[in-house]
């Protein structure tokens, strides 16, 4: 195995005395399609906010590339390679569509505005916007918002993408195209997807970690992680239907 | 030549037109509306660019004024160099307001500038034997040379006043279709999506407030000079309320809009000042309709109805 | 007079200004408690309450008892009544944004300050007060045969002043009673936590903010009438009310009632003894600076405790 693209030990983070996270190590190789699964309030977006420097740990470090990045703000980790998706769609809504992938790709390639124009245009055919370009972002429907947020990442060229539940209220057309893409780009980048999806997980992830109560429950393989039996009990539920 | 800067460079030369066109009354107006503008343009950057929403940028505009006018008045400086000391101390001033007063953010923010901005009014007040005051100064006519040309002459102010204008004008045009502009609205429309792509926020906000303060220090220098008196009241918190009324008036967020909005707001106040004295009241009035049924002015109107790329 | 003495009446001065402050600061306390929003208009609510008793005060026949009690009734629910009405038309308008109403309230602030000068006229007006007895106040000395008790020259108040003081600390109780303990305080609290929720349970929640911000504008109204007899009415005198209590409202924690009373009772007297010391200009600079730098530093004011 290659060195990790990025590693936590012992981050933890309590609001109000309460532990969200507890104690997390946890390794990304480069180029792995990694799903970070649990049930709700299992602390999945408190720790991805600690990674991208939302929030500060409350102990623990973070290593991206090699590098100690824990005290560093979250521009600073977006500029040395890092993406981040808001699992609420955050978007410049007033903006056009071309002006907000064209932000994405501003802050790597400056002011040579041919190269921003065709990184943009690459970005947006991409995830099939290539023809609303010239639209409000708000004009989109919820959909496509959360594709333009999947285009930005994109134009971001970045070596670690984490897409916070990326496929919440997509259609399942719209699903099926977001794994196509997701399966192309895992050739390029390495992703980290919190998902709920099961489907989707079992299908994209080379590997699945899953958060119980702020700690990691269990680590492995799709297979793996599906035959788990703690997995079972604490996240699948009595019956696992919905699985 | 894009088609906003064909326009832009029109509405320039329309303005200088207006220095042989213009009657004496007008001609005289028309150049404290472009200086006033100058410093309109100024908080735009801060307000209408960035959504930095300051109640006191008097501060700024006081700092070059003063800067300016002290430099004259208490070392005997010549139009330039008192001039750059104006430009210097609205650029000093705004840093240090941006580094404390950036830590803040929305309704913080309008009152921690506010309070400073009263800060610096009362020790205009306080310094009273170098500032003179409420009463204020005046910079003599022999003091308004610069490049051997007199300032004090209708024409040459005038000619002064527009270049001065045209330079913040086009300035404004190229910083708003540069990338850091970009990220300037990037922070305006969502600040922590700009954030979350890697731009420092933080460093952001405070060159565009220095750019800022700075331009409004120029106005205010430039209005001390062109017009020959410094005074308190240009820091009080009246000045601090103007230019977000001509911003709003014009529509924020356009290179346009300061012109448009102080022009407007000018003869408006020109006009109800012949008749009451109250004149103040016109402001109050077109403030509350603004927020009502205008909030992006008259050249937020002319974008949203007319032309969707007017910078 | 010697410096103890001086220091008490010092005190004394500072204590009537602390207990109006009170009341104008947490009409804008109130405000922004429940609504969110900073009402930039407070000052001028403040001034028309003077203004107003300076009005009845001319047309209510009787004595000055008199028109100061009809003031004292009409001109807060005269304000009031105004400030709610502003909330309907306006506020309500531009959905209580918290930067557009600034900027509204600003517009409205002209607005009534121009019409004041228009209709009251741009002079400083006195209106008698009620009553104005002079009380002499005693002072302790060590002298000669051991501890003495005597009234030096100058140490005195009046009557009316002990009155603001007591009518301050009445209104301002009352407040807190119909905040804490009754159903209309219930419905405000409710709607401070959460407009929507208590939209959903039925609560009208536009109703309240009318009468909140009518109530805010009633109180400082009130305490404009009962500093007039003390310090005239004149059209611009909300400027500094305002900024005082924007500087009380903030030292003492956004929103929080208790806060703010401790914070004007700080303010107030600091104020009266800072500029009987010290020159009025310089201590407020001194005050303006240290409200940015709490806001700066200590955002949730000096008294409130830390939110995360």
């Amino acid at each position: 195995m290659s060195a990790p693209i990025l590693s936590t030990r012992g981050l933890s983070r309590a609001f109000h005395g309460l532990q969200a996270v507890s104690n997390v190590d946890f390794d990304l190789p480069p180029n792995e399609v990694r799903a970070l699964i649990g049930p709700n309030g299992a602390g999945k977006t408190t720790f991805v906010s600690m990674l991208i420097g939302r929030i500060p740990p409350t102990g623990g470090r973070i290593a991206f590339d090699g590098a100690d990045v824990t005290d560093l703000p979250a521009h600073a980790r977006v500029a040395r390679g890092m993406a981040y998706t808001f699992q609420i769609t955050s978007v410049f809504s007033r903006l056009s569509v071309h002006e907000n992938v064209a932000l994405a790709a501003r802050r790597r390639l400056g002011g040579d505005a041919a190269a921003v124009d065709g990184a943009v245009t690459q970005a947006l055919a991409r995830v099939g916007l290539g023809d609303r370009a010239d639209d409000a972002a708000e004009d989109l429907s919820y959909g496509h918002q959360r594709l333009l947020e999947i285009a930005m990442g994109l134009a971001q060229k970045p070596r670690l993408m984490i897409l916070d539940e990326p496929t919440q209220g997509l259609a399942e057309s719209e699903i099926a195209a977001f794994k196509v893409l997701i399966r192309e780009l895992a050739a390029e980048t390495t992703i980290l997807l919190i998902e709920h999806n099961m489907a989707v997980v079992m299908e994209l992830a080379d590997r699945i970690t899953v958060l119980n109560f702020g700690e990691v429950l269990a680590e492995g393989t799709p297979a793996e992680i599906h035959a788990n039996a703690d997995v079972q009990a604490a996240y699948l539920g009595t019956g696992g239907a919905d699985a | 030549m894009s088609r906003a800067l064909i326009l832009h460079l029109g509405l320039l030369a329309v303005l200088l037109a207006g220095n042989v066109l213009l009657p004496a009354y007008h001609h005289g107006n028309m150049a404290r509306i472009m200086v006033l503008a100058v410093y309109a343009m100024g908080y735009n950057i801060a307000f209408g660019y960035t959504g930095l929403l300051s109640l006191g940028h008097a501060m700024f505009f006081a700092a070059g004024m003063y800067g300016m006018g002290l430099a004259i008045r208490l070392a005997d400086a010549g139009a330039l160099p008192a001039m750059l000391t104006g430009l210097a101390a609205g650029a000093g001033l705004s840093l240090v307001v941006g580094l404390l007063a950036l830590r803040t953010a929305g309704v913080s923010f309008m009152i921690v500038t506010l309070m400073f901005s009263q800060a610096c009014y009362l020790a205009i007040l306080y310094f009273g034997e170098w500032t003179r005051g409420d009463e204020g100064f005046v910079i003599q006519a022999v003091d308004r040379t610069l490049f051997g040309i007199d300032l004090s002459d209708p024409g040459n102010r005038y000619i002064a006043a527009w270049l001065l204008f045209s330079a913040v004008l086009l300035l404004t045009l190229r910083l708003v279709r540069r990338p850091a502009g970009r990220v300037f609205v990037a922070i305006r429309e969502n600040e922590e999506r700009a954030r979350l792509l890697g731009y420092d926020t933080f460093r952001a906000k405070l060159s565009a407030l220095v750019i800022s303060g700075t331009i409004s220090a120029a106005g205010g220098a430039a209005y001390g000079l062109l017009f020959g008196y410094a005074g308190a009241s240009f820091a009080g918190v009246q000045y601090s309320i103007f230019p977000l009324l001509w911003v709003l008036l014009g529509g924020a967020g356009t290179v346009v809009g300061p012109l448009l909005g102080t022009l407007f707001m000018f003869y408006l106040i020109d006009l109800s000042s012949g008749f009451t004295e109250a004149y103040m009241l016109i402001a109050g009035l077109v403030l509350i309709g603004l927020t009502l049924f205008a909030p992006q002015g008259i050249a937020g109107e002319l974008r949203r109805r007319l032309w969707k790329g007017l910078p | 007079m010697d410096f103890g003495p001086y220091l008490m009446l010092a005190m004394l001065e500072g204590a009537v200004m602390a207990a109006v402050l009170a009341l104008t600061a947490s009409g804008l306390s109130l405000v922004f408690g429940v609504m969110r929003v900073v009402n930039v208009a407070h000052g001028e609510f403040y001034m028309l309450g003077a203004v107003v008793a300076w009005f009845v005060a001319q047309h209510v026949g009787g004595g000055p008892a008199i028109g100061f009690v009809a003031a004292l009734i009409l001109a807060p629910l005269l304000v009031g009544g105004l400030a709610a009405l502003a909330d309907m038309t306006i506020l309500k308008r531009i959905d209580y944004d918290p930067e557009r109403t600034i900027v509204a309230t600003i517009g409205l602030l002209y607005v009534i300050q121009q019409v004041a000068l228009m209709t009251y006229g741009p002079n400083a007006q006195p209106v008698e007060p009620p009553f104005n007895q002079r009380i002499a106040l005693p002072w302790l000395e060590w002298g000669d045969g051991g501890l003495a008790i005597y009234f030096p020259w100058g140490l005195s108040t009046t009557s009316y002043k002990l009155f603001v003081i007591i009518a301050a600390v009445a209104v301002i109780l009352a407040v807190w009673l119909l905040m804490s303990r009754s159903k209309a305080g219930l419905i405000m609290r409710a709607t401070q936590l959460d407009g929507e929720m208590a939209t959903a349970f039925g609560i009208p929640v536009e109703r309240v903010y009318a009468a909140v911000f009518g109530i805010g504008a009633g109180l400082a109204a009130l305490a404009g009438v009962l500093i007039v007899p003390i310090q005239q009415a004149h059209y611009l005198m909300g400027g500094d009310a305002l900024l005082l209590s924007f500087i009380v409202v903030i030292i003492g924690g956004l929103g929080s009632l208790p806060g703010t009373i401790v914070a004007a009772v700080l303010i107030g007297m600091s104020d009266g003894i800072i500029s009987v010391f010290f020159s009025p200009t310089l201590a407020k600079i001194i005050a303006t600076l240290l409200v940015a730098l709490v806001l700066v530093f200590r955002p949730q004011g000096l008294f409130g405790a830390r939110a995360r």
